[in-house]
């Protein structure tokens, strides 16, 4: 099998909350704990989850924006953890990104051919005539006019704006492209034409993505492989349609169930999740989802379940999955699996 | 905008952080901004151009011509010592608006630098800046302006000393504060992830962030700094006679106000108007360069 | 909440100490000033028995910091000798003396200021546009604008002098009262104007006074009940700046129409160099404006449930 793009092995980001500078009560926030992902070459990988489970800080630990406070990142079969500044320029060139906020991601103080052109400039890449054309090229490319480039970024839609967001991120044609909600912030319409517009991109600058959201159906829509994350931990990985399907872990049944369904009879109306993320405030011994889970049992407390798998790519990190018995929403039980 | 593709690229194409012509238009819609710039700019030529146009000498007394209240020869009457009141005010001018402007712009020099490297590099230089900063904050200005102006005397440089000593502390925090939350922007990540260094960063998009504000800053300030020289000087500790300060005029002067209401009214009247014609200007200055503002005098 | 007020007292004590080593610094650097030994061997005028007692009371002789340390022990047991202008005089003599005067002034004025501000406030909130959002506006840019002690000449030129309606100075009679008042005012009408009509307006935009609108509540219930506590409660956190301003201008006003306040005191003891004055008013004013802080902060916590002072959980 051929390397993966990215890698990342047992990443862990965490950060320290002190109150003040003297207080010693500090608290831990494990925002990404030991995460494992493996990126193919020319693929999506999806990664849901709440707001707050700690998708962003793994995409910007994968970018070395935050400094990871445990495991490995490689990128191309590079070891690039504890890559130094100036090594890791050449590598940045290869790996960008797209934020959730488009207006908040571009200097509105700067012209969009400015903005465009930064990363020409910080990586020294044609002189200026050359960068123009680059840029106009980009621009049409994305769907906006090569006119645009003179205006600010203020005088843009948000899906216009975004696009400038993309734009910009393909400049140095990189082989990666994480999008950290690209669309979330954007008008359900708008977020249709972007997506299109990824998966365009996708073919014709042989881009893998990244892709985050909280939308399990527009992360679906997007990628061939799925990870689904809950407060810093992945609870299941697999082929989105496997996901969709048969999914085996309670908070990614919740997160589908969760899906406006527009034909009534098909509607479930059993959602099982208690409580939001914000009424947990130390983390849970054990299974990171058992406060909220509605099959939790004492095992669950006791013995932090595993991603394991009985199929070979559909990993589950739960005591219960496989087993149709222990959890009713379960469609495609260990029994189904062995006969 | 109603403005058409050529305009705007007419105005863009120069890519700087505020555009000039811009910044022009929109300041002139102030009228009572626009009016104010022109009083100053008629009140600084004045000041400058004083020793050629100021009927007296301001040092030199006529003691044949004191406590004269208004009249022909003298327009706005004599002192005590017999110098020309009005050639006195000119030369005032000359203090109030050096003192107002160089004091900004040592405040500036002194506090942008501080406020962007305790915001930039954070930790504990942060936080013993701050922590100087909230004490030198506990006590107001001009408390800390007169113990200063005791010690070291007074003086014009002693003054620009004292009040640069006091002043950083509001641009410096200003500038950290922009710093701090341009540290979070996702432009800023952006920037780094594309692989920007600081330097970079620094010159490329908190620079042309901050200096609106600072701008805007140094502006306001300059009212405020003539106010505290004409109160330190009333007080007797800031710019000291023979010199004409227009608050040390109303200081020394304000005993007299039944017998000579002349020499205390004029420079008054004279104060009021400056620090007026600055409050409008930079007032002005602020709402041209920002949208965004959601305070100003003329609401 | 009792960790936060030993923390904000152990800041108080902090700020005070810091202070006083600023002042003290700075007046001992002061040649002729009154810890320099050398100056006070050349005065011919003090006898030689009074030397000696206060080469002994302030250690003159002895190093800096043991010189620092007695100034401390003496400003806490609240004895800052004799005031170098009143000979006759202590200097905590005079402040006890003559606070009621500036006490007086300083209450007026916040009174007649606060009625005026938030009056003006209010009345351009709720009628925007009209006559009176227009004649707030005017005031504050006059109060903004004006220097107190300019308003105050002024004042005294057209009132008292040319037109004869008030007298001069003094503080005896209620007409005595009106311009010293007025002219302290514009500092703090200023503030509370414009923070008074900035909190209503944006009180009477939130969604919870339109629901209470779409309830069916009268206009004036809403007024009363909703609106005018919300808004009016941020005005508390105005209490520790308006407190420090308060106390510049007195400087000012209570020089100019001479009125024998701790404000008049300390600007003659500036210009006699009446150090021992200079340094102890100097640590009141930072006590007052530091407590006006503590009791503005503590009585806002108090009054919006929402807020929760730092360090607390």
């Amino acid at each position: 099998m051929p390397e993966p793009l990215l890698e990342t092995i047992q990443l862990t980001k965490s950060f320290n909350i002190r109150h003040n500078f003297f207080s010693a009560m500090k608290r831990k926030n494990i925002a990404v704990d030991r995460v494992n992902l493996s990126l193919a070459k020319g693929e999506t990988l999806g990664l849901v989850g709440e707001s707050g489970c700690g998708k962003s800080v793994l995409a910007l630990t994968i970018m070395r924006l935050y400094e990871p406070n445990g495991g490995r990142i490689l990128f191309a079969g590079k070891e690039i953890t504890n890559l130094e500044e100036q090594a890791l320029k050449s590598v940045r060139r290869q790996m960008q990104m797209v934020f959730q906020d488009p207006l908040a991601s571009l200097d509105s103080r700067l012209t969009v051919e400015q903005i465009i052109s930064e990363p020409l400039e910080i990586h020294n890449i044609g002189a200026k005539p050359e960068r123009a054309r680059k840029v106009a090229r980009l621009l049409e490319r994305v769907g906006l006019s090569a006119h645009d480039r003179y205006r600010f970024p203020g005088e843009f839609s948000g899906g216009q704006q975004q696009r400038i967001g993309i734009a910009r991120a393909l400049a140095l044609r990189p082989r990666l492209l994480i999008c950290d909600e690209p669309v979330s912030a954007l008008d359900v319409s708008v977020q249709a034409q972007i997506l299109n517009l990824l998966r365009d991109l996708q073919d014709e600058f042989a881009l893998s993505y990244l892709f985050i959201s909280h939308n399990i159906a527009v992360t679906a829509f997007m990628s061939r492989h799925i990870a689904v994350m809950y407060l810093g931990r992945l609870v299941e990985i697999g082929d989105s349609r496997q996901i969709t399907s048969a999914p085996q872990h309670p908070y990614t049944q919740a997160l589908l169930a969760a899906i406006p369904e527009p034909n009534p009879s098909q509607r479930n109306k059993d959602l099982a999740v208690k409580g939001g993320i914000e009424e947990i405030t130390e983390r849970p011994t054990g299974c990171v989802f058992r406060h909220r889970c509605p099959i939790a049992q004492e095992i669950c407390a006791n013995e932090e379940p595993q991603l394991l798998s009985i199929d070979g790519s559909h990993e589950v990190a739960c005591h219960f999955a496989w087993k149709r018995e222990l959890n009713p929403q379960i469609t495609r039980s260990y029994i189904q699996i062995k006969s | 905008m109603a403005m058409n593709a050529a305009a705007m690229e007419r105005i863009s194409t120069k890519p700087r952080a505020i555009s000039l012509r811009l910044f022009w238009r929109r300041f002139c819609r102030n009228k009572l901004a626009l009016i104010a710039f022109w009083f100053i700019i008629v009140e600084v030529i004045v000041a400058v151009a004083a020793p050629y146009i100021a009927p007296y000498d301001p040092y030199k007394g006529d003691f044949l011509a004191t406590w004269q209240t208004p009249n022909r020869l003298h327009w706005l009457g004599t002192d005590d010592l017999g110098r020309d009141v009005l050639s006195r005010l000119l030369y005032g001018a000359r203090i109030s608006i050096s003192v107002g402007i160089l004091s900004q712009v040592a405040i500036a020099v002194v506090g942008v630098p501080i406020g962007a490297l305790s915001g930039l590099k954070g930790g504990w230089l942060d936080y013993v800046i701050m922590r100087v900063i909230d004490v030198l904050s506990s006590l107001p200005a001009i408390l800390f302006y007169i113990l200063l102006m005791i010690a070291l005397g007074a003086g014009f440089w002693n003054l620009i000393l004292a009040m640069t000593l006091t002043g950083w502390i509001g641009i410096a925090r200003l500038v950290r504060g922009q710093v701090l939350s341009l540290k979070k922007t996702d432009f800023i990540r952006a920037s780094r992830a594309m692989g920007g260094g600081t330097g970079y960063i620094i010159k490329k998009h908190i620079l042309s962030n901050v200096m609106t504000p600072v701008i805007v800053s140094i502006a306001i300030g300059i009212p405020g700094a003539m106010f505290a020289e004409a109160g330190l000087s009333f007080l007797g500790l800031g710019i000291p006679a023979p010199r004409a300060s227009w608050g040390q005029m109303i200081g020394i002067y304000q005993a007299y106000i039944r017998t000579a209401w002349h020499l205390t009214v004029f420079p008054s009247i004279v104060l009021a108007l400056t620090m007026l014609a600055w409050f409008l200007f930079a007032d002005g200055i602020r709402d041209a360069l920002d949208t965004n503002t959601n305070f100003s005098i003329v609401d | 909440m009792l960790r936060y007020m030993l923390s904000r007292i152990a800041g108080l004590v902090g700020v005070l100490f810091i202070v006083s080593v600023i002042t003290f610094g700075l007046m001992h650097s002061v040649p002729g000033g009154p810890f320099d030994a050398r100056a006070l061997e050349k005065q011919q005028m003090v006898p030689a028995n009074i030397k000696r007692q206060l080469n002994e009371k302030y250690g003159l002789n002895a190093p800096v910091w043991k010189q620092y340390t007695l100034f401390v022990r003496n400003a806490v047991l609240l004895d800052f000798g004799y005031s170098m202008a009143y000979p006759n005089r202590t200097v905590v003599g005079i402040l006890e003396e003559q606070w009621s005067y500036s006490l007086q002034l300083g209450f007026l004025t916040l009174l007649f200021s606060t009625a005026v501000g938030v009056g003006l406030g209010i009345a351009a909130a709720v009628k925007p546009n009209s006559i009176f959002d227009y004649l707030g506006t005017g005031v504050s840019i006059l109060c903004l604008v004006m220097p107190s002690f300019v308003f105050a000449i002024l004042l005294q030129v057209v009132f008292s002098v040319w037109l004869g309606w008030l007298p001069t100075g003094g503080w005896s009679s209620p007409r005595d009262f009106i311009m010293p008042v007025l002219a302290n005012s514009l500092a703090p009408i200023l503030v509370l104007q414009r923070y008074t009509r900035a909190s209503m307006r944006d009180t009477m935009k939130a969604n919870y006074v339109r629901t209470a609108r779409a309830k069916g509540l009268s206009k004036n219930r809403i007024m009363f009940i909703h609106v005018f506590k919300n808004a009016l409660t941020p005005l508390l956190t105005v209490g520790g700046p308006l407190a420090a301003g308060l106390i510049v201008g007195s400087f000012f006003v209570e020089s100019i129409f001479r009125i024998p306040g701790i404000g008049f005191y300390f600007v003659t003891a500036i210009g006699s160099r009446d150090y021992p004055m200079i340094m102890a008013t100097t640590l009141v004013w930072t006590l007052i404006i530091s407590l006006a802080y503590l009791i503005t902060d503590l009585l806002y916590a108090l009054v919006d449930p929402r807020v929760t002072l730092v360090g607390e959980d």
